[in-house]
């Protein structure tokens, strides 16, 4: 017999920053994505032991089970504000906060608002999938024109129910922001750019240069009634149109620090 | 140290940078602006957190945050901002942090007024936020106390890990009087074991309200009531004047408190053998000594700036034992010693019927004497 001999190499492993722990979230939700790529930044710039994260009301409820950082849970769309208090009484840490758009664009719409008013130096995980997943696929400000759901069951009435808000686009209007895009994960090269991007909110941070949002195009095949596949099809030719991708701002102090 | 003629208001934001303070959150709302305003030009100067929030919902979420970190954190506030802060209160008391809140009631309900009120009693003492927990509640009823207690209230929030809320009034907030202000304590350098800081060298810590296991949520809630049988057995207050020959005893809090002090005086020289029994703590509620009070006494004077809320809790504990009459002043109007004083001669001299709550009774002299008529119930 001869003995076989393998070199092991290892390419592509579960980031540390991610606890070794099966998420509770439906097959093909992009949530996992958007997790994994927060990990691999935190990995990557060996802040784990700095890092505070802030958990949402919503389907991301539950995510400081996922991450291997100190964790606090909000109430419903008050995870700015908790992070306001978090960072201003440790200013050398890093937040963030991780929201869903019930939580973010509706209940929570002025504490996001205020505190990217406010510049506050923390970096914003928004994701943005078009309804409430947690409580089993209602309307939410960011469901679009005719998209039926559990509360709008013929579709989303825009004389009664109005229109989708663009977050990305308003945030950004704000002055007292820093860095604001948008983002899809719905194929490989724009998760690719999403990293890209949750890396520079992180950097914005790290730097002090202020009030960091990533908006993330993420997909509910559960609440939707879609496969996997389809769910990402259906973001592509649906949403995009509605929720362009794009850098919305880039202040000039982001731009100079070369990040 | 020395005397100074201080502000309610400013008195307790100084006595709350002085004890430490590491980060307030607020809201502009009359009758305790002063607070916030005084806090926005200290707090900077000292290298301290402060940030004026969106809404009173925004400022207790900043506190909630703050207070994860384990910094000296408190906001105050005013009845309606109060109520925003429900939610944040029961996440707060949920997760054990100590926070230190204060709130200088006014008229209500609803919009109110601006003038001084104790009508957010029962919110601070039974109610408040969903689900079963107890903030401590403190009712100084002058500058001085305000001060000692808003020093020591941060030690009695971290021991218990609990919210300590102080309940004035609006007549508290505004008016000035001497008093001397605590040394500057050291700002506190350690961050507790529970603390969200940085998982540095351990496993993550987190804070939170949620247990989607409802049988480990029950021992949350079972936890927060030991705690809180602790909290009853260890520091109850209360203030006792005159009472040791009495035959009849006011009982009243904060400045209602105070104004039934003037009146017993003013009927002790008409030589009425009357007393003043004052709750500190209205939560938890001096339950032993109200029942022995009412147990010595020929009849008990519950006065306060409502219709009559802290009533109920002396009558659980003292209507077997001694008639009760009932005093109160609703929506920002403060009584004056004359009218309390005017109750206390009643109280001595009239027969309480006993099967008439005191409540309905007062509210039939109250209307009577104002000229109001209503529907009959």
């Amino acid at each position: 017999m001869t003995e076989l001999q393998y070199k092991e190499t290892v390419v592509f492993e579960r980031p540390t920053a991610l606890t070794p722990t099966q998420t509770t979230y439906c097959p093909g939700c992009t949530h996992g994505v958007a997790h994994r790529l927060i990990a691999e930044v935190i990995d990557e710039m060996g802040i784990r032991d700095d890092t505070i994260g802030v958990a949402p009301v919503g389907c991301a409820v539950f995510a400081y089970r996922f991450f291997d950082v100190d964790f606090v849970e909000a109430a419903h769309g008050r995870a700015p504000a908790m992070a306001t208090g978090i960072k201003r009484s440790l200013p050398d840490r890093f937040v963030f906060t991780y929201q869903g758009d019930g939580d973010l664009v509706s209940i929570g719409m002025a504490e996001i608002t205020h505190a990217a008013a406010r510049g506050e130096n923390i970096t914003v995980i928004f994701i943005n999938n078009a309804n409430y997943g947690m409580t089993g696929g209602q309307m939410a400000p960011t469901t679009l024109p005719g998209q039926k759901t559990t509360s709008s069951p013929t579709g989303r009435d825009v004389e009664l129910a109005g229109y989708p808000i663009q977050m990305a686009e308003l945030i950004a209007s704000i002055q007292g922001t820093s860095y604001v895009v948008r983002r899809s994960l719905h194929d490989a090269r724009n998760i690719r750019q999403a990293k890209k991007a949750i890396r520079t909110a992180f950097e914005v941070q790290k730097r002090g240069l202020g009030f960091a949002m990533v908006e993330l195009l993420s997909t509910c095949p559960t609440n939707w009634h879609l496969t996997p596949p389809d769910a990402m099809n259906w973001l592509k030719e649906n949403m995009l149109p509605v929720y362009p991708l794009g850098d919305y701002k880039i202040h000039d102090a982001v731009k100079s620090a070369g990040i | 140290m020395t005397k100074e003629l201080i502000k309610g208001n400013i008195a307790f934001a100084e006595a709350a940078i002085r004890a430490g303070l590491q980060a307030y959150f607020g809201y502009p709302i009359t009758p305790q602006t002063e607070a916030l305003e005084w806090m926005s030009g200290r707090m900077p100067e000292l290298g301290r957190a402060f940030v004026q929030a969106e809404s009173e919902l925004g400022a207790i979420n900043m506190v909630y945050g703050s207070a994860c970190t384990g910094a000296r954190t408190m906001t105050s506030s005013s009845s309606p901002g109060i109520s925003l802060m429900q939610e944040g209160l029961s996440y707060i008391a949920t997760s054990e942090v100590p926070v230190v809140v204060v709130n200088v009631m006014r008229g209500g309900p609803g919009l109110g007024n601006i003038a001084p009120a104790q009508s957010d009693y029962n919110q601070a003492v039974h109610g408040g936020g969903h689900g079963d927990y107890s903030p401590i509640v403190l009712a100084p009823a002058n500058i001085q106390e305000l001060i000692d207690i808003t020093y020591e209230s941060f030690d009695l929030a971290e021991k218990y890990r609990c919210i300590v809320m102080i309940a004035i009034d609006g007549s508290m907030g505004q008016m000035m009087e001497p008093a001397e202000l605590p040394p500057f304590r050291e700002i506190k350098k350690e961050h507790p074991a529970w603390a969200i800081v940085g998982a540095k060298g351990r496993k993550p810590n987190l804070i939170c309200s949620l247990n989607i296991d409802e049988v480990e949520h029950e021992k949350v809630n079972l936890r927060l009531l030991a705690r809180w049988n602790q909290i009853r057995k260890n520091e109850v207050r209360f203030k006792e004047y005159y009472l040791d020959d009495a035959d009849f005893a006011v009982v009243g809090f904060g400045t209602a408190g105070r104004i039934a002090l003037s009146a017993v005086r003013a009927a002790r020289e008409k030589g009425i053998k009357v007393g003043l029994f004052r709750p500190v703590t209205l939560a938890p509620f001096p339950e032993k000594q109200i029942e022995a009070l009412a147990a010595r006494m020929k009849g008990l004077l519950v006065v306060e700036m409502n219709t009559g809320q802290m009533l109920d809790d002396v009558m659980r504990f003292g209507k077997d034992l001694s008639p009760v009459r009932f005093y109160g002043r609703p929506g920002g109007v403060i009584p004056l010693p004359e009218e309390i004083l005017r109750e206390i001669e009643a109280l001595a001299t009239e027969t309480i019927p006993a099967d008439i709550h005191p409540r309905d009774l007062w509210f039939d002299r109250l209307t009577a004497e104002l000229g109001l008529t209503y529907e009959a119930a």
